[in-house]
């Protein structure tokens, strides 16, 4: 088999007393969608900002693709394939959807101490930054502020943007959360077509979403991985029943 | 040797002072997110309000209760007029609002009280020097500031470590959402923290009065030295204020008595005297800039 | 898109004016004018410097007047030494040719700009505003026990800079001198929000963790961008000290940080000329209530209080929402 493409082992994070990550063990294949599920306040999006960095856990190790990315900065990481996208939407209000896209294509090309031509006359970043948003179906908003789109609009920039960065392995933070039945279905969309260019982890509580696109399936409860298997194994696993599925209702 | 006592009784009078500003302010920065640049003009105006009714009554002890009640009035309006509508706003604007609220006080003082510095007279308890150990004289009044603030320093630990308000001001100064989560009326407890800083600074205000003149323009330069003081402790410590202050003080203080005449054995006085007063009034910044480079956000903040 | 024609033509318009400005006063009588309208630009650039981190950065630094003092000092002090005919530390001659104290100003502002802004950028928020703050006193009271160049009375100049083929003795070509630096300065500052760093300048304002979750080491861009403020700040001193002929510790007071964040605030955060206007209208303000009243500073922090809480963006706004459209 390949080398996974992301590797954590032995990860933990205390705040104070209480162990928000507790010695966990994942791995994401290339070319897989590796989804964690849990429980709110089982630490997913701990573990997501952990490993991107901009958390640094006090145990552990996170590997990119065989290579140890611990104590790099976020910018080192997202150089060298990591992408992530926000559960509550992290974008820039005063710019056009556009400009969002485009300001992450600049990054990406590295060319940013550059103080004289102007930025949104260059055709090349925003031929781009328009590519990126047809993937999500957002082309024709290009520009909006992204103050007046709607909220499964700006989860469809959030993904934009990350793509933009032109990432290995994309770290999604509930792309569903607070998406109606018809966005969600076509964000379901949108991933399985991603799905032969990124690999992803794909925290998500909407099951249906979780059962449509995984590959596998790790449960995440007060910190620790209780169980990974495959979609079938996780709904049948009686651990992960009574720890999670069985408060399903009271989630949804 | 009994001379560096008395500069290390100095410093820690001055480091009590110095705390009795920085308390106040580490709290409303670390409660409330707001920085207050009015904070020095509540000190003056303690000062002022004080040294007027002492000088009017000729007593000093009722300049007492007249400082703190003024400073107590100018917080609770400041906060409640000006501040309270700056919450939800950003840095630059409660900078840029307090800045206004520094000029118009300063005015308003230099109008009723004229450019001249005022001075009260000691009282006659507090007046001389008592010896503290053989050879060692030490000024009454300097012994009194120093068990003011230390007192106020035990009864800010017992407030907030024993009591239920404590219990929401440590919350608030670590999880502002928690607090609001708790279902606690935040507009009381953001005007108690604010008005409990402006009594405590105008206190600083009126004890200086003795000390230091009492003059338009006196609380600003405390409240920069104040701000190097909650840098270095960490925003929202009043632990990290009150070591922070004995150490300025100290440390500031000491740097003035021994340093010129140290630079006096490598050259000629008057520019040892110059040069040994700017570097001295820069060593706190210098303290302040190495801490920044060990500890970004001060020595009793943990860094996550 | 009329007003992609109507900015052009307007700019252009204020530019002549201000050609012509010298002129009218003369004919009118008004010779004040001129000098007035010398330090609005010099404001202006110094209040733009600031805003460039402040309005569109969203660096509130409350310690530029630090920069703006060095300038003006290294306009002094290679003055002094340039008149004593001894060199600087030994082997740095002086001088008085502006076209070499204007780029040492720059120079050495943006490396104190480096230097203070690699230690304050290590913090953000409130504690920022205090660091600057306190870096600044800590120069002021440097320039204050430097009793070779004045001390607390400051260095005077006594005569301004020279360049080659102008009588920069007559206030009528200081102020075209600076008319054409401050025109330089705005445009190059122009081009420069504009330009790839500036998009991430203003990128990281909006949200600093969205620009380090693309992948921009956000600190490096920061310190930049403080450090072409200061420079920015450095150059209106240098023309400051030509223009009064005299450095003092008061260009570095922390009352001079606040009234440069006042000019911002006053003509539009984050906009180019907002600060401009800001100065114009903080300096106009400031003649006007002092030959008023001598309590002007009540009347200012008035003002000032009533802009912060009841205007969202300065005059411009406050224009564009008294005559109905749009800033």
């Amino acid at each position: 088999m390949s080398q996974p493409i992301l590797n954590v082992r032995g990860l933990v994070k205390r705040f104070g007393g209480l162990l928000a990550t507790d010695h966990v063990d994942i791995t994401v294949n290339p070319g897989e969608i590796h989804a964690l599920i849990g429980p709110n306040g089982a630490g997913k999006t701990t573990l997501i900002s952990q490993l991107m960095g901009e958390l640094k856990p006090n145990e552990g190790t996170v590997e990119i693709d065989g290579r140890s990315v611990d104590g790099l900065p976020t910018a080192k990481r997202v150089g060298l394939g990591l992408a992530r996208t926000f559960q509550i939407t992290c974008l820039l209000p005063d710019y056009t959807v556009r400009d969002n896209v485009a300001i992450a294509v600049q990054i990406r090309q590295g060319h940013s101490f550059r103080f004289w031509s102007a930025v949104r006359r260059e055709k090349a970043l925003a031929e781009e930054a328009t590519h990126f948003l047809a993937t999500v179906g957002l082309e024709g908003r290009a520009d909006d502020l992204v103050a007046n789109l709607s909220h499964g609009e700006q989860k469809q920039l959030e993904l934009a943007v990350a793509l933009a960065t032109k990432p290995r392995l994309l770290l999604l933070d509930e792309p569903m959360a607070g998406l109606g039945h018809v966005e969600s279905q076509q964000m379901i969309e949108i991933l399985r077509e991603l799905k032969s260019q990124v690999a992803m982890l794909l925290v998500e509580h909407d099951m249906e979403a979780v059962f449509a696109l995984a590959d596998r399936v790790s449960v995440l409860v007060y910190g620790r991985v209780i169980a990974t298997g495959s979609v079938d194994e996780i709904r049948d696993n009686p651990e992960v029943r009574t720890a999670y599925l069985g408060e399903g209702d009271e989630l949804c | 040797m009994t001379l560096f006592l008395e500069q290390l009784l100095n410093g820690v009078q001055f480091g009590v002072m110095l705390f009795l500003l920085a308390a106040g302010l580490t709290l409303i920065f670390g409660i409330m997110g707001v920085i207050n640049l009015a904070h020095g003009s509540i000190y003056m105006i303690g000062a002022y309000a004080g040294t007027w009714v002492a000088t009017e009554t000729g007593s000093f002890w009722l300049g007492i209760p007249a400082a703190l009640t003024a400073a107590a009035v100018a917080g609770v309006a400041i906060e409640f007029l000006v501040v309270r509508r700056l919450y939800q706003r950003d840095h630059l604007d409660q900078v840029l609002a307090t800045f206004g609220l520094i000029l118009i006080f300063n005015q308003t003082v230099t109008i009723l009280f004229g450019r001249q510095p005022l001075f009260v007279s000691m009282p006659a308890l507090l007046d001389g020097s008592v010896e503290l150990l053989p050879g060692l004289f030490y000024p009454i009044y300097r012994l009194a500031i120093i068990v003011v603030g230390l007192l106020v320093a035990v009864g800010l630990y017992l407030l907030i470590n024993k009591t239920r308000i404590g219990m929401l001001v440590r919350a608030g100064s670590t999880n502002r959402e928690m607090v609001r989560a708790l279902g606690v009326d935040i507009r009381l407890l953001y005007t108690l923290v604010f008005g409990l800083g402006a009594l405590l600074a105008g206190l600083a205000g009126f004890m200086a009065g003795p000390i230091l003149a009492v003059q338009v323009g006196m609380g600003e330069q405390i409240l920069i030295t104040t701000f190097v003081v909650v840098v270095i402790g960490g925003v929202g410590s009043i632990r990290g204020a009150f070591f922070a202050s004995l150490v300025l003080g100290i440390v500031d203080t000491g740097l003035r008595a021994y340093l010129p005449g140290l630079l006096r054995q490598v050259m000629v006085g008057s520019e040892a005297d110059a040069l040994g007063a700017g570097i001295s009034s820069m060593g706190i910044y210098l303290l302040m800039a190495i801490v920044l480079l060990i500890r970004p956000k001060g020595l009793f903040i943990r860094n996550s | 898109m009329e007003t992609s024609l109507k900015r052009p033509v307007l700019l252009a318009s204020v530019v002549i004016a201000l050609i012509a400005l010298p002129l009218v006063a003369d004919a009118t009588g008004y010779t004040a004018l001129t000098s007035l309208a010398t330090r609005v630009l010099i404001y202006g650039i110094a209040a733009a410097s600031l805003n460039f981190v402040l309005g569109y950065g969203g660096m509130v630094s409350f310690g530029h007047a630090a920069f703006f003092g060095i300038g003006g000092y290294v306009v002094g002090i290679l003055y002094q030494h340039y008149t004593l005919g001894e060199p600087l530390l030994g082997f740095i001659p002086g001088t008085n040719q502006m076209l070499i104290t204007l780029p040492a100003a720059i120079v050495i502002s943006g490396l104190m700009a480096a230097l203070i802004g690699a230690l304050s950028l290590r913090t953000g928020g409130v504690q920022f505003i205090m660091i600057t703050l306190a870096f600044a006193q800590m120069l002021f009271f440097l320039f204050v026990s430097l009793k070779t160049y004045g001390g607390d009375d400051g260095l005077i100049i006594r005569r301004a800079n020279e360049l080659p083929g102008l009588n920069m003795r007559d206030k009528q070509t200081v102020y075209y001198v600076c008319l054409a630096v401050a025109v330089l300065f705005f445009f190059m500052l122009w081009r420069l929000v504009n330009s790839r760093f500036g998009n991430v300048i203003v990128g990281l304002r909006q949200s600093e963790r969205r620009i380090a979750a693309i992948g921009l080491p956000a600190y490096r861009y920061k310190l930049m961008a403080f450090v072409i403020s200061g420079m920015g700040c450095g150059l209106a001193g240098a023309l400051m000290a030509n223009f009064l002929r005299f450095a003092s510790p008061d260009m570095l007071h922390w009352t001079k940080s606040g009234e440069l964040m006042v000019m911002v605030i006053l003509g539009g955060v984050g906009t180019l000329f907002g600060p401009l206007i800001g100065a114009a209208v903080f300096i106009v303000l400031e003649t006007l209530l002092a030959s008023w009243t001598e309590n002007w500073q009540l009347g200012l922090g008035l003002i000032l209080l009533f802009v912060v809480l009841y205007t969202q963006g300065g005059v411009q706004a406050l224009g564009a929402r008294l005559f109905g459209r749009r800033a």
